[in-house]
């Protein structure tokens, strides 16, 4: 186990270095590039914009599995299963309401022939 | 799974993530971006459940189904109206959810990897702590402002003294906080941390109007992004931190683009105390009543809009309250069919969130064709008859161009003077929630339509039939 968990360090120091140096990196690259992904949304669909963020930041409920999926029972896993709960509501509810404002901003037929 | 497959696994799930954002940029590709969003979401849950350690999945299932179920019927149930509501709802349950997991992390370290009880490495108790202050933060700040959009809570800002003085001190005793965890790995100083975050996101967002919920909706979008990225260092899980990061500065964006909507800046709305929601006839704007107003029924609107060439359409919040959207569409398809050109213009700040307006014509069948922004339109106003403006009134106030004392100069706004005749429908003479009168009301080319934003509209689609 020691020995393993040296050899590991080893490999983690020679190619990428510092851990956090490496997260912090991926980080503020993903920065730049929402930063720009989101200037280019048309200001039309912000409403979506929003609903459809808040679904996929509930991508935290990966944290809520690890800490749900253990055999024994304890403190952390009834935690891990209400953030799953509440992390669901929002994936599901998320998604499905931006969808359908979505399918709102479907094309229309032109002109007033929709409604006579 | 292997360590390189499930890194790979994480990869593709934020690129959806990505991908499903980039779709935004056009009605016609947004679609595409949701399905990607939510392959995204498969992949990143299904990569995690495969994991070595994770070897129980009742409590996964049953929280995945009770979950889902709750967020399916609330999503297919609620008016689109509501809309701002429901976002600040949901932001409410990210932060929540969050914090749960930042506990979960606290007291069974080994299954992240970061540690013993008692014994968790610095470096994860700082993320941890940010994850769970963040967390904790959009939680009770998204509930107040879901309060105040429901109206539960009174859109007025709760404004004590000695307020900033005490967001200040809580703020020092959360930093000590987290070196206090850091040093000595005690719980106490964690749920200190949990319990001074949740006050700290009640007394930010309590101060702060019922109108500038644009920028506040936004800022806790925001939040809720960082509060991911917060568990995704503490969890070294690449997916998270790119997650996090893209809706963080999403978040950030969209402030940025209220406030200058607005031209205050995120400090002046933050501090906030700036106006309240001033409607009903309680509030008569004093000072200009004396001046003349000339005022009309539907069926002048109607002759006036039918002798036009040229109509656009300024939608504000009080559109959605009187949830007008679909007589409008129905009076402006009449419009059309007698030959008039309409055109709807969008102001960045109208409504409660960014885009609300935008969402509620589209809910009425408005083609988004003829939807346009502030600056694509606003030079139109001077070829147009007329400007029906509905439910709106600081964003057309000139008063922002060139009254340097007035509480709104420096705004952006619709230049509806500009064209031939001005038809407002508002229920009183009240000034807007800036508490700024509006000139234009007492202008000869303004006629005031004195009613429910719905009610005139359908008096008015009444007398066109």
């Amino acid at each position: 186990m020691t020995i393993d968990n040296q050899t590991t360090n080893l490999v983690d120091q020679t190619s990428t270095g510092d851990p956090f140096i490496f997260m912090f990196t991926i980080f503020v690259l993903a920065v730049f590039i929402g930063f720009y992904v989101v200037w280019s949304v048309t200001p039309a669909l912000h409403s979506p914009l929003m609903s459809v963020t808040n679904a996929v930041s509930s991508v935290i409920i990966v944290g809520a599995l690890i800490a749900a999926g253990p055999a024994d029972l304890n403190f952390s896993k009834i935690m891990g299963f209400i953030a799953v709960v509440l992390a669901s509501i929002n994936i599901f509810g998320g998604f499905i309401v931006t969808n359908r404002m979505l399918a709102m901003f479907k094309k229309k037929p032109k002109k007033s022939g929709t409604n006579k | 799974m292997s360590e390189t497959v499930t890194g790979f696994a994480y990869l593709a799930a934020a690129i959806c993530f990505i991908m499903a954002l980039r779709g935004l940029s056009s009605p016609d590709s947004a679609r595409t971006g949701i399905v990607l969003g939510v392959l995204g979401m498969v992949i990143a849950i299904l990569t995690t459940v495969f994991e070595p350690t994770i070897v129980s999945f009742d409590l996964i299932v049953i929280g995945i189904i009770v979950g889902g179920a709750i967020g399916t019927i609330v999503a297919l149930k609620i008016k689109m109206t509501a809309l701002p509501e429901l976002v600040a709802a949901f932001h409410s349950l990210v932060g929540l959810a969050a914090v749960f997991v930042a506990i979960a992390a606290f007291f069974a370290p080994e299954a992240y990897g970061i540690g013993v009880l008692g014994n968790i490495e610095g470096a994860s108790l700082i993320e941890m702590s940010l994850g769970a202050a963040i967390g904790a933060i959009t939680f009770s700040g998204s509930l107040i402002a879901f309060g105040k959009l429901q109206g539960t809570l009174g859109g007025s800002p709760l404004v004590f003294s000695g307020q900033h003085a005490l967001n200040a001190v809580l703020s020092i005793i959360l930093v000590a906080s987290i070196i206090w965890l850091v040093q000595t790995n005690y719980e106490l100083a964690f749920w200190i941390i949990i319990g001074i975050s949740i006050v700290l996101g009640f007394l930010i967002i309590l101060p702060i109007g019922g109108a500038d919920m644009p920028v506040v909706v936004s800022m806790l979008n925001s939040y809720s992004g960082w509060a991911a990225c917060g568990i995704g260092f503490t969890l070294s899980n690449t997916a998270l931190i790119v997650t996090g990061a893209l809706v963080g500065s999403s978040g950030a964006i969209l402030s940025y683009i209220m406030c200058k909507g607005m031209n205050r800046s995120i400090f002046n709305v933050l501090l906030g105390g700036f106006g309240g929601e001033v409607d009903g006839p309680t509030a008569v704007a004093g000072g200009g009543i004396d001046k003349a107003i000339k005022s009309g029924s539907g069926e002048d609107a109607a002759f006036i809009m039918k002798n036009a060439s040229k109509v656009i359409i300024v939608p504000g919040y009080g559109m959605a309250v009187a949830q007008a959207q679909h007589a409008l569409r129905e009076m402006c398809d009449l419009l059309k069919g007698a030959g008039v050109e309409v055109a709807y213009a969008i102001h960045p700040v109208a409504g409660r969130m960014p885009g609300h307006m935008n969402v509620l014509l589209a809910e009425a069948n408005v083609p988004y064709e003829e939807v346009f922004e502030l600056e694509e339109i606003n030079t139109e106003f001077s070829t147009a008859d007329v400007a029906f403006v509905i439910g709106a009134n600081d964003v057309t106030n000139p008063a922002a161009k060139t009254d340097p004392s007035s509480a709104i100069y420096g705004m952006p706004i619709l230049e509806v003077e500009n064209a031939g005749t001005v038809l407002f429908i508002k229920r009183s003479m009240a000034s807007g929630y800036a508490g700024v009168d509006n000139e234009l009301f007492f202008r000869d080319n303004t006629m005031m339509l004195f009613a429910d934003a719905k009610a005139m509209t359908e008096s008015i689609v009444q007398a066109l039939d």
